[in-house]
């Protein structure tokens, strides 16, 4: 890797401002409220949903609805490791087990599903949601007599910090994996998979090792958040709301930069933060509402409405500045 | 007549009379989906308004439930008609292929739901509504069954047929099975392609809103039920084919029995029962039973 790369201009700056901001952010507990710390919680486990989801659906073009389900296996691993009696295992490790049975179930139904085209393969995500969640149902019931579970409540500052990490693995990963060859292997299945698969790329491979990383981060981002919630129930965990709210923030910031998902969902945690717990119908209606709008308006979200303005601006500017961006 | 025979009668009517409206339900989808390309999440949430049209018309305005089915199927269509000029025609024509076209109009239809159920909430509130018509029993070779049941099944298969024989005889009907097929080349044979589509969208949405008078009519409604129909007419349109309505119709029937003798030996699995189905038909034979 060239070197200069990371000196020039262009690298220089942003690179600073994410510095400042990860340290801002890892010693956000020891600054701010109890409240702040929850919200930036809540906030970043959004940004990982959307990102991870953006990570395979984004340059694949496989619609996945399977989000919520990864999400579910994370919050039920840390439901049955972590209950409030009993033999308690450390976070960390719970949330890693979290990710990796996730992994493993993608791998799984990633080998199955993948080949299935177009519309075929979001059905069945969505199916797999709502499959589990009826044999989880039936086993609850039936085998364990039991319905819903307690998790040892674990300290607000600690959930943070887990969160924070899994976040920068995240976007660290995200980052890489664009700029790799498996990342551009990835772009090519989704532009023209026949194409890929004459060029030598094994496309089952990729696809799937891919679907099966964003469902790691899933997974652990499900198994940290179980601990706040303290009750888990299988509606709770498999709430298909959870697959469909990652594609919006996705979609309503932009999927063209990797900034696109993460400032969609930083926008949409926050406003369900504020309109969730006074007017819930009221969010849920602004959902759809907006859902449909940027759909129909904003087909490359926020990045995309950027992008155009810019373009614009730089018009209007003449000549000169062209050059200068050149 | 043994208690066995009685037991096999019972499931077998009791799968018919829920196959019945499952068959309704899927027929609308299978329009809007097979025909219209639009992979409809909101369907169910036309059964809701339909269920609740029926229940404020005959608790508020004391009209007939049976009656409703007049007012509500041509309010139903034109909602759905003008959905489909409005919303879907405009990212169909902007979507640059098929396959981002599916995407995008499954998506807005998500955010549809949300719309439609959050003013029902608004509307209705969330708990469970339920009136009371034609209730008694009527014994069939020694299974008892209440009559809003059975009229249902018939107004079920009625319906079902007469939408048939349109699609397989009217001008109107050759059209839309012409647009199934190949939207350019019905375009190309002077097929309005747009209002077609448009209208198929509305007669899916038709169905689904007189499927949902006929459910108020037996069940407790809520305005939170319509997606588990949603999915149920999902499977049931990947089992028969997509695009193929009879395939549709049979369908419904076929997982209305199976769910009924599912629940029969567990209820709490018949639901589970479907996706299994679902995933292994999708995995086997994605084109459908009836698929070519």
């Amino acid at each position: 890797m060239d070197i200069t790369r990371f000196t020039s201009k262009n690298f220089l700056i942003p690179g600073i401002i994410i510095l400042v901001l990860l340290i801002a952010l890892s010693i956000l507990p020891l600054y701010s409220s109890l409240y702040m710390v929850i919200l930036v919680t809540a906030i970043l486990m959004y940004i990982i949903l959307t990102v991870s989801w953006a990570l395979f659906s984004g340059p694949s073009g496989y619609l996945s609805l399977a989000s919520a389900a990864f999400f579910g296996i994370g919050i039920y691993t840390s439901a049955i490791l972590l209950p409030n009696t009993g033999v308690v295992l450390p976070l960390l490790l719970v949330v890693a087990l979290g990710g990796v049975i996730s992994f493993i179930v993608a791998l799984l139904v990633g080998f199955l599903t993948l080949r299935l085209r177009g519309i075929y393969f979001a059905i069945f995500t969505f199916g797999l949601v709502e499959l589990i969640k009826q044999v989880l149902i039936f086993w609850e019931i039936n085998i364990t007599g039991t319905r819903g579970r307690f998790i040892i409540l674990v300290d607000n500052a600690h959930i943070y910090w887990v969160m924070l990490a899994i976040f920068v693995l995240l976007m660290l990963t995200t980052y890489f994996l664009r700029r790799s060859k498996f990342g551009l292997a990835l772009q090519s299945i989704g532009e023209n998979e026949e194409a890929a698969a004459h060029r030598g790329i094994n496309v089952t491979m990729v696809k799937v090792i891919t679907f099966a990383i964003s469902a790691f981060f899933m997974g652990a981002v499900g198994a940290t958040i179980a601990t706040r919630w303290t009750y888990i129930d299988p509606y709770i965990a498999f709430n298909v709301l959870f697959s469909f709210l990652p594609i919006l923030m996705a979609i309503f910031g932009g999927l063209s930069q990797i900034y696109g998902p993460v400032l969609g969902a930083v926008i949409f945690a926050y406003l369900e933060e504020v309109l969730l717990t006074k007017f819930p119908y009221y969010y849920m209606l602004t959902f759809g509402i907006v859902l449909v709008g940027v759909i129909l308006f904003l087909p490359g979200g926020l990045v995309g409405l950027i992008q155009r303005l810019r373009r614009r601006r730089r018009r209007k500017g003449g000549p000169v500045e062209q050059n200068a961006n050149t | 007549m043994p208690d066995f025979m009685v037991r096999v009668l019972d499931i077998a009517i009791g799968g018919l009379l829920m196959g019945g409206i499952y068959a309704l339900i899927a027929m609308g989808l299978s329009l809007q989906y097979g025909v219209a390309r639009v992979l409809n999440i909101a369907h169910g949430e036309f059964i809701m308004l339909g269920a609740f049209a029926t229940f404020t018309l005959y608790t508020v305005f004391g009209i007939n439930p049976l009656l409703t089915l007049v007012i509500i199927g041509p309010i139903i269509f034109l909602i759905g008609f003008f959905l489909h000029r409005t919303l879907f025609t405009r990212l169909r024509i902007s979507a640059p292929n098929a396959d981002a076209y599916a995407a995008s109009s499954m998506l807005a239809t998500f955010g549809l739901l949300y719309i439609i159920q959050n003013l029902a909430l608004l509307a209705w509130g969330a708990n469970l509504r339920a009136y009371s018509y034609l209730n008694f029993g009527v014994n069939l070779g020694g299974a008892i069954f209440a009559a809003n049941r059975l009229v249902t099944l018939g107004f079920a298969i009625g319906i079902g047929l007469g939408f048939y024989i349109f699609l397989a005889r009217s001008r109107l009907g050759k059209a839309i099975r012409a647009a199934a097929q190949d939207p350019t080349t019905a375009r190309l044979m002077g097929v309005n392609i747009n209002l077609v589509l448009a209208i198929c969208f509305g007669l899916g949405a038709v169905m689904a809103g007189l499927a949902g008078t006929l459910l108020s009519l037996r069940i407790p409604i809520t305005p939170t039920m319509g997606l588990n129909y949603t999915i149920i007419a999902i499977i049931i349109v990947v089992l028969g084919g997509l695009g193929s309505i009879p395939g549709s119709f049979i369908g419904g029937f076929i997982l209305g029995i199976i769910g009924t003798i599912v629940a029969y030996v567990e209820p709490s699995l018949s639901l589970a029962a479907y996706y299994f189905i679902f995933m292994v038909l999708l995995l086997v034979r994605p084109k459908g039973i009836f698929g070519k």
